[in-house]
């Protein structure tokens, strides 16, 4: 039952994730810690930085939520580098910030412009595909006063990217307004003997998820564990209606054998009789005929 | 395969469907072993009692407090006092009770000396932090009580010996006094403190013993200052160092008058010392300074004459002074000779003349001596005769007395660092048959006997020999391997830097080494043991090798300190080879690669994250190359609470080309906010760990893949706030956050927040679930809590058509970079107890069902089956799921008194649990040590696979026999049977 749950909801996030044009966002999603944003293929080859969702929001959704919890638009930058190089920009996530009433920042709508490749940075990566090494990338571990305490940084293996464009999968692991990791790949696999495979087209197209900690569940309490006693009796009356054949099994077989020993005796009976009487006449040279008969029998 | 795993499993639960795994009463002792040790003796006080058996009470660094019979050495008594509450001084009140001042001197504690049941036990209080000295005057007494004199926190106060209530207190308040020695002139109703104010003041408080009344202050300031500690060379009398160590101050303070003297060391010994300190003895008229090369013994004669009466460059040791008769004082002296030791003892007034002068032979082994302690006794023609108890560099405990070692402790093994094992040698052909053939008259009596048993005929004699034969069976102990892989020796390496093999068997130490490499030298001041690792372990095609283990410390306690490697034979003990290494050690990486004598290849990252690649060989170095680019390790900063991956870039960009010398980079980071969250567990899959099958059958005849990667590591963090004790936070301001990260790629697979908990979190990893054990501040219950990864990729192989046609992915590598589709399941469940360690039992396939060791706080082991920390566990299980072994859903995990791994044993101070395969699949070997030792096997299935150790061979015979006589019997008689019917 789970399994087809779950595979529902996953069909059901796919599609949600395929048609990012009807899927309505409003700021009241905030419950669902998971913020799914996606850009289907690349449409622009401008080198201008792409908006990967039109903005769904509404101003007068922003209006009535400002009274209770007052939101700000912030932005982060990614810096990414060829193998040990250093960091250079790549791209921009912008987001917006809720501060809940109870004093809580956490971020929603998060969206991501990615820079697309320069000449050089596009040789810089052919060198990365050539010599199966790291296309590293890191983001501020704190969005609000970047960079925090220190980068976080996460690599792959350039050859993990290119498909038909390259595509790139973030998760963003927060907790507040930190970043605790992001987690950063290809959004499908990556087979061990990793070929070398160019892209066909040089743009991004990238995938990102917000990811907040979620809520373990409470250790099962059983208060009524006394007050059940009866329904626990209850209970193990119901095991005691087991079927005739569970109950009784260990007699049933032998008497089975039983029968089918008295049934091979009764089939062997006639058999004997007709064997049995060839000695006495005192005639065993016609052994071999008598056997004709006798098969027979058993045939029968 | 999953057909098959299925039935294994079908097996297995069957086989233990009753969990419980317990002994019967003439069992203890058969496989298990358990050995009592107290750790390396700081103090030592004899019971003078005349009466009654001889005894010596020791408090030791592993705060435990004993009584040691003192003609063998056993243990009468002892408590192990919590880790937090070390002791600072003991003696013996009354010559009846055992006196501790603990924690700083804030507890004091009276213990009754033949049985060590606690009489009383103060706190004391105090403005300030200060040292704390016991004094228990023989002759001072108030209203017929013994008083005890206790100096702590910056207080002065009189208790009564009887009930530790305390008569009176003084303060000593002003600010910078820090007290050096409090003395009660004995046959006087005074009492000294004297101390240092603002290091250059010595201050002399007189003190009435009476009521507590300040009879006297005197100050004297020196502008020299002071340096390191008093000696007390008369009652009225202790000479100090000045602060360049080179002049010597004698300060007397008679009738509360200060006077003082200042010699300059090099006026009484010729050449230059450098800077000295004083050893802390108390022998009267004389005391000891000490310098990097020489130790001078000095008399004071009169007012603050001093004289040199030896120098000497041996290594020594002095003891306290001992009273032998009115007015004479006694004490030992140890020097160290090559392999042998020479104790004298001298009184204090007559350096030249020896009461005793003995020479002992020496285990090399053992080291310098530390401490010494002297007690007398009357000899048969009524003279004065000596016993000292010395202890060793290897924190042993000997007592000499007569020239000989009475007897010897070896508590080294109270503070083990870390443990290893090693395979015995294996039989050579015709060394046990001719045994056994000798033997066997006596094998047949054996099985007779047990026969007997079985059948119970047995008489109570009878019984005795069988337990006896059990016991003793020397099959255990042998130093062999053995079929079943039992027998094993454990490797230890304990705080003192030394090396002990165990046997396995019946725990007998088989080998110890004391390493050079952790010896104090010239480059190494203070070098500190870290880990043992397998260093060549033998099979296949190096068996004429012995294997080894790589021993790696470093020089002095800071990460950044330069390491030591050694190198040792596990079959001789012998140090073949140590490395000092110009870098330091951070971490040490044990490789899966081994080159052609089956070294393990190990790479060590020092403090610039340089690695390093050990065994130097080219050899080593072209494995390491065709693996180059698939080795990734992490590194923990749990003060900065920052995770690193890390991988290997290039050979090192250094000054000094060194081709084993590799340069790293940050692969990934995990950041935890610091304001948040705070490290306080990581935990991986052992290394060795084998894994059955990755397929687990669920009900319904449903696989799920376990998720099975080397490389996952586990993460526990809590609230800053709430890393404190338990109950210092309320449960809104605490939470711990659990993360399962894969070290590879960074990614956090897995990650949830249980609000209202707190640590401290143990633990333990195996295959794919990881079970942690922490505090429920809003139960206010411990709790355990159990996370299953399953792996998704591999969840579409269930079509047996697939399989078949070979449309599956089970044989496609994996690689870490895909996106992982996991699914975790998780529950928690209530435990009572609080933990001091968790392990796993580990198995040679991996196919036994795995049970939990828990270390309890009431230092037992407890095991605990992996079922009940099931996440699949429902309230109400259905046919198919309980057929599985599902046991139904409770909130809290049950405690089953026969589960307890060491029965009736305790493992004081539990610090560890170690679990070793043997080579029977069904037994695991566990290995518990703290300040005891514990050892023993267990099958968590029961042995399925093999016969008990209590099987009746000679049953089995007769009923053969018997059998096969039964068989011609009745052969013959159906012969005859058939002739007589033909004959009718």
């Amino acid at each position: 039952m789970k399994w087809v749950k779950v595979i529902v909801s996953f069909i059901l996030t796919l599609s949600f994730l395929s048609f990012p044009s009807c899927a309505f966002q409003s700021d009241e999603l905030l419950v669902d810690d998971e913020e799914f944003g996606l850009e289907g293929a690349p449409q622009h080859r401008s080198p201008e930085p792409i908006p990967t969702r039109s903005p769904p929001v509404t101003s007068p959704t922003r209006k009535r939520h400002s009274d209770l919890d007052s939101d700000s638009k912030i932005q982060f930058s990614l810096d990414h580098a060829f193998g040990d190089s250093d960091f250079s920009p790549a791209g921009t996530f912008s987001a917006r910030l809720k501060t809940w009433s109870h004093g809580g920042q956490t971020l929603t709508k998060l969206r991501f412009s990615r820079n697309s490749f320069s000449d050089v940075e596009k040789e810089k990566f052919k060198n990365l595909l050539e010599s199966d090494d790291f296309y590293r990338i890191r983001l501020p571990s704190n969005v609000l006063s970047p960079p925090g305490r220190d980068f976080i940084i996460s690599s792959v293996k350039a050859r993990c990217l290119p498909r038909e464009s390259l595509d790139e999968h973030f998760v963003i692991h927060m907790e507040g307004v930190n970043v605790l990791a992001v987690n950063y790949g290809s959004p499908g696999s990556c087979p061990y003997p990793r070929n070398l495979k160019l892209p066909a087209k040089w743009s991004f197209s990238s995938h990102t998820v917000l990811k907040n900690s979620e809520q373990a569940p409470r250790a099962p309490v059983f208060t009524e564990e006394i007050l059940g006693g009866e329904n626990a009796e209850g209970e193990v009356v119901q095991p005691a209606e087991r079927s005739f054949w569970a109950k009784y099994w260990m007699y049933l077989i032998p008497l089975g054998l039983i029968v089918m020993n008295a049934i091979t005796q009764a089939m062997n009976m006639p058999e004997e009789q007709a064997t049995g009487q060839v000695p006495a006449q005192g005639q065993p040279s016609a052994g071999a005929v008598q056997r004709g008969p006798s098969s027979a029998v058993r045939r029968r | 395969m999953a057909i098959r795993s299925f039935f294994l499993f079908i097996l297995f639960f069957s086989s233990s469907l009753s969990p419980v795994f317990s002994l019967y009463e003439d069992q203890v002792g058969l496989m298990d072993w358990h050995q009592q040790y107290i750790g390396k003796v700081k103090q030592a006080v004899f019971s003078s009692q005349r009466a009654g058996r001889k005894r010596v009470v020791v408090s030791t660094e592993e705060n435990v407090i004993a009584s040691l019979d003192l003609r063998h050495g056993e243990i009468f008594w002892r408590h192990l006092l919590g880790a937090d509450d070390v002791i600072d001084g003991i003696d013996i009140g009354l010559g009846k009770y055992v006196i501790t001042l603990s924690s700083g001197g804030s507890i004091l504690r009276s213990w009754n000396l033949p049985d060590g049941q606690m009489v009383w036990e103060s706190s004391l209080q105090g403005p300030k932090h200060s040292k704390s000295f016991l004094l228990v005057p023989t002759n001072l007494k108030f209203d017929k009580d013994n008083v005890l004199v206790v100096f702590s926190n910056g207080r002065l106060h009189a208790i009564s010996c009887i009930d530790g209530e305390v008569l009176w207190k003084k303060d000593f308040e002003a600010e910078s006094f820090e007290v050096q020695q409090v003395i009660q002139p004995p046959g006087s109703d005074l009492i000294y403190v004297v101390g240092f104010a603002a290091s250059y003041q010595f201050e002399m408080y007189q003190i009435n013993a009476k009521n507590g009344e300040l009879l006297k202050h005197e100050s004297a300031s020196f502008s020299s200052g002071f340096s390191g500690e008093v000696s007390l060379v008369s009652t009225e009398t202790v000479v100090a160092l000045d602060s360049t160590g080179s002049i010597l101050l004698t300060i007397s303070f008679q009738d509360g008058k200060i006077s003082s003297q200042q010699t300059p060391i090099s006026n009484l010994v010729e050449e230059s010392l450098g800077p000295a300190v004083i050893i802390p003895s108390s022998v009267s008229g004389i005391f000891a300074i000490k310098t990097d090369a020489v130790t001078v013994f000095i008399r004071v004669i009169g007012e603050g004459k001093l004289e040199v009466v030896e120098k000497t460059t041996h290594e020594i040791a002095v003891s306290d002074a001992l009273s032998i008769s009115e007015d004479q004082e006694a004490f030992a002296l140890i020097q160290h000779a090559s392999s042998e030791i020479h104790l004298t003892v001298k009184l204090a007034h007559d350096w030249d003349g020896n009461l005793l002068k003995e020479s002992v032979k020496m285990d090399r082994q053992r080291g310098l001596v530390h401490k010494v302690f002297i007690n007398n006794y009357i000899r048969t023609d009524r003279s004065y005769g000596f016993r000292v108890l010395i202890v060793m560099e290897d924190h042993s405990l000997l007592l000499l007395q007569q020239g000989e070692i009475v007897w010897s402790r070896e508590d080294g093994l109270a503070s083990i660092i870390d443990v290893t094992t090693s395979e015995l040698p294996v039989e050579r052909n015709g060394v046990s048959v001719a045994k056994v053939e000798h033997n066997l008259f006596e094998w047949l009596k054996g099985h007779m006997l047990k026969l007997k048993g079985t059948l119970m005929l047995a008489s109570p004699e009878d019984m005795a020999a069988i337990q006896s034969m059990r016991l003793k069976s020397s099959e255990k102990s042998k130093m062999t391997r053995d079929h079943n892989g039992f027998r094993k020796l454990l490797i230890v390496l304990t705080r003192a830097g030394k090396l002990f093999a165990l046997h396995t068997g019946d725990g007998r130490i088989v080998w110890s080494h004391l390493l050079r490499s952790l010896h104090k030298s010239e480059a190494c001041q203070s070098p500190i043991g870290l880990n043992l690792y397998q260093w060549q372990v033998p099979h296949h095609h190096a068996m004429d090798e012995n294997p080894s283990v790589l021993v790696v410390s470093r020089c002095g306690p800071s990460s950044d300190a330069p390491g030591v490697l050694s190198f040792v034979d596990t079959y001789t003990g012998k140090e073949l080879s140590s490395l000092s290494l110009d870098h330091a050690v951070v971490q040490v990486i044990p490789l899966p690669y081994t080159d052609s004598t089956e070294q393990r290849l190990h790479l060590l990252i020092n403090a610039d994250k340089h690695a390093h690649l050990y065994p130097k060989t080219s050899e080593a170095l072209s494995i390491f190359k065709r693996e180059f680019l698939n080795i990734y390790w992490y590194s923990v900063e749990d003060q900065n609470g920052i995770i690193k991956g890390h991988a290997l870039k290039c050979k090192c960009t250094g000054e000094v080309a060194d081709e084993f010398c590799f340069d790293t980079r940050d692969l990934w980071s995990v950041v935890f906010p610091s304001e948040s969250e705070k490290i306080v567990a990581t935990v991986t899959r052992k290394l060795n760990e084998v894994v059955h099958t990755q397929a687990k059958v669920v009900a319904d005849q449903d696989v799920m893949y376990k998720y099975i990667s080397r490389n996952l590591l586990f993460v526990a963090t809590v609230a800053p706030k709430g890393s404190g004790e338990i109950g210092s936070v309320t449960p809104e301001e605490s939470w711990l956050v659990a993360y399962l990260i894969d070290t590879v790629t960074g990614r956090i697979l897995h990650r949830v927040t249980h609000h209202g908990l707190q640590g401290p979190v143990h633990a333990v990893f195996s295959e794919n679930w990881v079970v942690y054990h922490y505090f429920n501040l809003r139960a206010h219950r411990y709790e355990m809590s159990v996370i299953e990864i399953y792996d998704q990729s591999r969840a579409d192989n269930k079509d047996v058509w697939k399989l078949v046609l070979g449309k599956h992915n089970l044989t496609s590598p994996i690689s870490l970079f895909s996106r992982p589709e996991v699914i975790t399941k998780s529950q928690s469940y209530f435990f009572t107890h609080s933990l001091k360690a968790i392990a796993v039992t580990s198995t040679a396939k991996g196919i036994t069902s795995k049970q939990l060791l828990l270390g309890t706080i009431g230092d037992q082991v407890l095991a605990l089956d992996k079922r009940f920390l099931d996440p699949r566990r429902t309230v109400n299980p259905t046919q198919a799921e309980k057929e599985e072994g599902i046991i139904p859903l409770t909130d809290s995990l049950p405690i089953i008194p026969q589960s307890y791994v060491t029965h009736a044993l305790r493992v004081e101070g539990l610090r560890g649990i170690i679990t070793v395969p043997a080579k029977l699949e069904s037994t695991t070997l566990v290995f518990a040590h703290g300040v005891d030792l514990f050892f023993t096997q267990l099958a968590p299935s029961r042995t399925y696979d093999s016969l008990t150790e209590d099987f009746s061979y000679a049953l089995l015979l007769i009923t053969i026999v018997a059998l096969v006589a039964a068989i011609f019997v009745t052969w013959r008689l159906s012969e005859r049977k058939e002739l007589q019917e033909k004959w009718r």
